[in-house]
């Protein structure tokens, strides 16, 4: 009885994803969490649930309140999940991606935000963790987590961006929009103005540098600039309103908005002020921009606008007649003020609308009604931000950069749309 | 009138609380670190190797080292596998296939003791000890060419290691794309 309730043990969804391929359409969305569950169950067939059935939840009660004492998506929803790419030589230095074509609105939930790690996931008990201010201060300090909780406290909601999202090369070979710019989340973030805390220890009028260290098997570090640290610069505990995850940094991180996600050091232990940066490996031999004339920059901090349409994205089908295209814009600079999108490869292009929140530094939804008439097409959007910067395409960005650069490839992704509605990427 | 004279009262006591508390400028929060524990945690350094600690390492003892921890993932002759590829690839930064490694790519010498010492062997960090971290720092260099086979590495010879691309970095110059 108790089996028969439980969600997933018959597999209504590999019925009606029959039904829709059958009927020559794939809804975007919702069908890889069919393919799942229809997967796990054997893909038995059930008769429709629907008018003039009377389901067969509504027969029987269904499961007890608190029976999951922390929450859980739908069993039908267990496609939802972050992509590991399959190819990795190890997984403790490496990236998974959130799956943003799954996902609506501007919040990424905790579970699915990206993760890229440099010496794999500590578990850190949050008692035994300190964090050391020292460097050019007036006053050393060492703070326990209760002790940094009871500072004056913020909460922002801010998108966090890998600078490699994606490398130059792999914008010809992801599939998805989280295989193309799925190493980029967002959330509301909570915790102490580091700006705060370098008032409480009084910095001396030497210093122009804070090295931030992890806590991790890395020991990650990263230098930033002073004035990022008397700015926006937050000491973050809390994402989405509870603890952050261990994947993001727990019990304590650094978060700098619209910098490269490098920078917002997690596991944070240490703030080390200084006159001159540390020129640590990962701000030296990585996360420096190679050039065609063999120079690399350096100091590529702030992560450019962009924009991907997630709705249609690449392995989606779409059906002839209204779809609406909507997708994700964000600017390390500042607030997104446009998204064009164009349905005619490039050739003219019209304002989205977009959602509010419109937020400074944050993930901006946009939408854009379409009726598709069948013919092959490309859609393509392109973000602009309170500078004015426009996203440019590749192949703007390669006529100036080159193809080694790697990291902050921000570049306009096509999707092509072909007769029988299939999306795929428009580099390949 | 009685209520004027509160709410004056209320704005007189908060201005001294304000005051006194701007006057402190802090909260008062945690504790001083002791110089022992700044020193247990104070691992960075720098590109001119300032806070390179004591000790000493030769080429022959960082390849015993490297072979024995190293090598599984960097490759015997450090050219690559799991791990980066640590050698060779200078002079090639500006053709199409750039080869970045310590020897081609790596502007300073002493942030392969800061790396090293922080993050590496990957299954073990920070079990090495500083005599051992300049011996590896003095292979991998050797590896490369830039220090000769009988090379010891210190605090004094490490920052003394001229990196073939320390001028390649420029500034940030973006916006670049109109």
């Amino acid at each position: 009885m108790r089996d028969e309730a439980r969600p997933g043990a018959t597999g209504p969804m590999a019925r009606s994803r029959r039904q829709i391929l059958a009927a020559g359409t794939a809804l975007v969305g919702g069908s890889l969490a069919g393919r799942a569950v229809a997967a796990e169950t054997g893909g038995t067939d059930t008769p429709p649930q629907g008018p003039p059935q009377v389901p067969r939840w509504m027969k029987e009660p269904g499961a007890d309140v608190g029976s999951e004492l922390y929450g859980q998506p739908s069993p039908y929803e267990k496609g939802v999940i972050r992509n590991v790419p399959k190819d990795g030589k190890q997984y403790t230095s490496a990236a998974s991606r959130t799956p943003l074509q799954e996902l609506d609105g501007i919040i990424t939930p905790n579970g699915l935000f990206y993760e890229r790690h440099h010496g794999g996931i500590p578990t850190i008990d949050p008692a035994g963790h300190r964090l050391m201010i020292h460097g050019l201060v007036e006053r050393p300090l060492l703070l326990t987590m209760d002790e940094l909780r009871r500072f004056p406290t913020e909460s922002h909601i801010y998108f966090l961006e890998c600078s490699g999202n994606p490398g130059f090369e792999a914008i010809r070979q992801g599939k998805t929009a989280s295989d193309l710019v799925g190493l980029a989340s967002c959330c509301e973030w909570t915790g102490v103005r580091l700006k705060t805390l370098l008032e409480e220890v009084g910095v001396k009028p030497e210093a122009r540098w804070v090295v931030a260290e992890g806590a991790d098997a890395a020991a990650l570090t990263r230098s930033v600039p002073l004035d990022k640290c008397l700015d926006d610069a937050l000491l973050v505990f809390s994402q989405n309103g509870e603890r952050l995850r261990p994947q993001q940094g727990y019990p304590l991180r650094l978060l700098l908005p619209g910098f490269e996600g490098n920078m917002s050091v997690k596991w944070l232990r240490r703030l080390n002020v200084v006159a001159e940066l540390a020129y640590s490996r990962e701000e030296t031999s990585k996360y420096t921009d190679s050039m065609p004339d063999g120079t690399a920059r350096q100091f590529t901090f702030v992560m450019e606008a962009k924009s991907i349409i997630t709705r249609p994205s690449g392995t989606q089908r779409i059906a002839k007649g209204f779809n609406e295209i909507t997708g994700l814009a964000w600017s390390g600079r500042g607030r997104i003020t446009g998204v064009e999108v164009s349905v005619d490869g490039g050739g003219s292009w019209q304002a989205a609308r977009l959602q509010e929140p419109v937020l400074n530094r944050a993930f901006t939804r946009f939408r854009l009604p379409w009726t598709w008439d069948g013919q092959p097409t490309t859609i393509l959007s392109r973000a602009i931000d309170e500078t004015g910067y426009v996203q440019p395409s590749f192949a703007d960005l390669t006529a100036i950069r080159g193809m080694k650069s790697f990291y902050h490839n921000n570049a306009i992704v096509p999707w092509r749309i072909a007769a029988d509605g299939e999306v795929s990427n428009g580099y390949v | 009138m009685a209520t004027f004279r509160r709410a004056g009262l209320v704005s007189v006591s908060l201005a001294l609380l304000a005051s006194s508390a701007h006057a402190e400028g802090r909260f008062g929060f945690g504790r001083a670190p002791s110089a022992e524990e700044i020193a247990g945690w104070n691992i960075d350094i720098d590109r001119e190797g300032r806070k390179l600690p004591p000790g000493r390492g030769s080429v022959a003892q960082g390849k015993a080292l490297f072979e024995a921890q190293c090598a599984g993932c960097h490759g015997a002759q450090g050219e690559g596998g799991i791990g980066d590829r640590l050698a060779g690839g200078q002079g090639s930064l500006a053709t199409p296939k750039p080869v970045k490694t310590v020897g081609s790519f790596w502007p300073y010498a002493p942030t392969l003791y800061d790396y090293i010492y922080r993050a590496m062997p990957m299954n073990a960090p920070q079990s090495l000890k500083p005599d051992e971290v300049y011996a590896l720092v003095a292979y991998v260099l050797n590896l490369n060419g830039l220090v000769r086979d009988d090379a010891v590495m210190d605090a004094g010879t490490l920052p003394a290691v001229k990196m073939p691309n320390r001028d390649g970095f420029v500034p940030d110059p973006r916006p670049d794309i109109r």
